[in-house]
């Protein structure tokens, strides 16, 4: 099937980031008939349409925004999420750098369902070129008054990955450590300095100028049941044409990374793929006819995420890939709670010593039981993301890990505790 | 010691806020900018003008992998070292870097003073793998024949910039 773009249709006409190339193909008309309904109306308008949030969680946005309190003399936020940190995650970035008014007309209609009349863009702090844009852009929207009372601000984040989480961006965003905050209260009722905020994904955000402007129906009519509309697919690793394709939710799997990704590079045989950026299960060779949607991953016990495809093939060694990702969420792990904090460190200790040939057979049950337990455990998804692609190496790939343990003439025999206990 | 500008700078981005901790991120991009890292000295001006005690800006800054307490070199050189850059030989070009640059092991900036390597997580480019930022400048896929007029080609930059546009600063003031 052809690539089907919507959120990506004008990414390569020439100065789209600027007001006037934006404004050509209607832009900020949406804006203005969004303004001539009611907010009400509106958020229905989404909740027909069962846009489900892009950020990777896939909670329906409509519902979302309903659960803001209609009070008028409570202030209420928006936040637009562009912290993009999830390994392999590269579609906001393209937003913002080409067409940046399309994300600021869409949370200039979010803002206008939910009654905020300020709004707040946490962009990454490694994405120099986008902050300047969306900036340059936001500042011309505001010149020529498409914004009318709303207040745009766009916040530089410093480098963590935890701060994608949506409470831990508001803690943040107050200036403060990026750490996640108990829900409930979730953030539609409690969120920024204690007022309703609603946090959406870049991508979400943008979804809701498509449906204001074209109607749930047209929506409706992309994709699959309960998973409707096109999603930005970003393939990365070993295929041939690595890059962002726009696709109804719902296709294969194959199709994605043999026809829109140029299938793997020359010689190489397909090994595994991560569907959804690093935080899932990874799948193999027999998967690769599932449709892409939120609803047929979980199927399979792996997530839609943020569509994300990590591609392997056969040169990848998926004890050397286990062990960086356990690395990645290891260094990311903002502390707060002990079965992430010492749970990710004593994962990336057991996967050094097997990757140095001093791993045991009982190494391997270690990790299944103490990836378990810390996703059992922990305060907040990130160690729930950190185990899956480490158990599901194991689990589908042993005898990888098994050949390095086989390198210890000790292998078999249990480890020998080293600490002793004083009572 | 922060100039008068930079100063402003952060003044002003405080009003953004409706709460003017908010703009502390921002504030300490600022100050980095102009100083080059954040040593403590710099971190109690800036808990001065946020009226916060400064081991809550220092909670901050370590907690944040963009902020340096203590100095860098001229250039920053983000090597990507996650999933989809290592798939695509990431470890290869980050052993090339640091041979080319001389650091030894342990090491993150050169002698001269003229680089800091970071090897880095994802940096959402992952399309372009195996990917750096210089500065603020996003380069990949890196082939290993590359490497060599990236270091040149860093070296005419400026040096490593401020994320938070439209801000005004003394730059390299007390570097
Ligand atoms: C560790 C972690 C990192 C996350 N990073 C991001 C991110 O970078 N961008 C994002 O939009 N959502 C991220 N999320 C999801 C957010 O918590 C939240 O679900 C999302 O922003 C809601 O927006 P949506 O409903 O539009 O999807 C992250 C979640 C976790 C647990
Ligand atoms: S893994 Fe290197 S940019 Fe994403």
């Amino acid at each position: 099937m052809p690539e089907l773009r919507v959120l990506l249709k004008n990414i390569d006409v020439p100065n789209q980031k600027d007001l006037a190339v934006y404004e050509q193909d209607q832009g900020y008309a949406t804006l203005r008939k969004a303004r001539e309904q009611t907010p009400d109306e509106v958020i229905e308008i989404v909740k027909t349409a069962g846009l489900r949030g892009r950020g990777g969680a896939g909670f329906p946005t409509g519902i979302k925004w309903s659960f803001v309190p209609k009070d008028p003399n409570l202030e209420k936020y928006l936040v637009c999420n562009c912290d993009e940190s999830e390994p392999g995650t590269f579609k906001d970035r393209v937003i913002i750098e080409k067409d940046p008014h399309q994300l600021i007309e869409g949370i200039a209609i979010a803002s206008y369902a939910i009654g905020a009349k300020k709004a707040f863009i946490y962009s990454r702090g490694e994405f120099y070129e986008g902050i300047h844009i969306l900036q340059a852009a936001v500042d011309e929207a505001k010149a020529k008054s498409h914004l009318g009372d709303l207040d745009i601000v766009v916040h530089t984040g410093a480098g963590a990955y935890i701060a994608g989480e949506e409470t831990a961006q508001l803690d943040s965003l107050e200036g403060r450590k990026a750490q996640p905050r108990s829900k409930p209260p979730f953030p539609a009722i409690a969120g920024l300095y204690g007022k309703p905020t609603v946090v959406n994904n870049v991508e979400t955000l943008c979804n809701a100028v498509h449906i204001v402007k074209n109607g749930a129906e047209w929506f409706q009519s992309i994709g699959k049941e309960r998973n409707n509309g096109t999603k930005i697919f970003q393939i990365s690793g070993h295929v041939k044409k690595p890059g962002v394709v726009e696709l109804p939710l719902g296709t294969t799997l194959r199709e994605v990374i043999f026809e829109h990704a140029g299938g793997m590079l020359d010689g190489r045989t397909f090994k595994a793929v991560f569907p959804g950026g690093s935080s899932c299960s990874l799948l193999t060779e027999k998967d690769l006819d599932v449709e892409m949607d939120f609803d047929s991953l979980a199927k399979l016990k792996t997530m839609l995420g943020t569509a994300s495809l990590i591609v392997m093939d056969d040169s990848a060694d998926m004890v050397k890939v286990a062990h960086r990702l356990m690395e990645f969420y290891q260094n990311e792990s903002c502390g707060k709670c002990t079965p992430c904090r010492e749970g990710t460190r004593w994962m990336v200790q057991v996967l050094e010593r097997i990757l140095s040939g001093e791993g045991t057979q009982s190494d391997l049950d270690l990790i299944l039981n103490v990836c378990d337990d810390m996703a059992a455990n922990s305060f907040c998804p990130l160690a729930v993301g950190a185990a899956p692609p480490v158990i599901s190496s194991v689990v589908n790939f042993r005898e990888e890990f098994e050949a390095y343990v086989q390198k210890n003439p000790n292998a078999d025999k249990p480890r020998e505790m080293k600490v002793k206990a004083y009572i | 010691m922060l100039s008068e500008k930079a100063k402003n700078s952060i003044l002003k981005l405080q009003d953004k806020y409706p709460v003017k901790r908010s703009a502390l991120l921002p504030a300490l991009h600022v100050a980095q900018a102009e100083i080059g890292y954040l040593p403590q000295k710099v971190q109690q001006e800036v808990a001065d003008l946020f009226d916060l005690n400064v081991t809550e800006v220092h909670s901050v800054v370590t907690f944040y992998d963009m902020f340096f307490e203590e100095p860098t070199g001229k250039h920053l050189l983000h090597v990507c070292k996650n999933i989809s850059c290592m798939l695509r030989g990431s470890d290869e070009v980050i052993a090339k870097f640091r041979a080319k640059l001389g650091l030894k092991p342990g090491e993150k900036t050169t002698g001269d003073k003229q680089f800091t390597l970071v090897a880095s997580e994802c940096l959402a480019a992952c399309d372009r793998a195996p990917m750096m930022i210089a500065n603020d400048k996003v380069i990949g896929p890196i082939e290993e024949k590359d490497i060599d007029s990236i270091i040149e080609e860093t070296k005419k930059m400026d040096g490593h910039p401020c994320p938070v546009p439209n801000i005004d600063i003394e730059r390299g003031a007390s570097h």
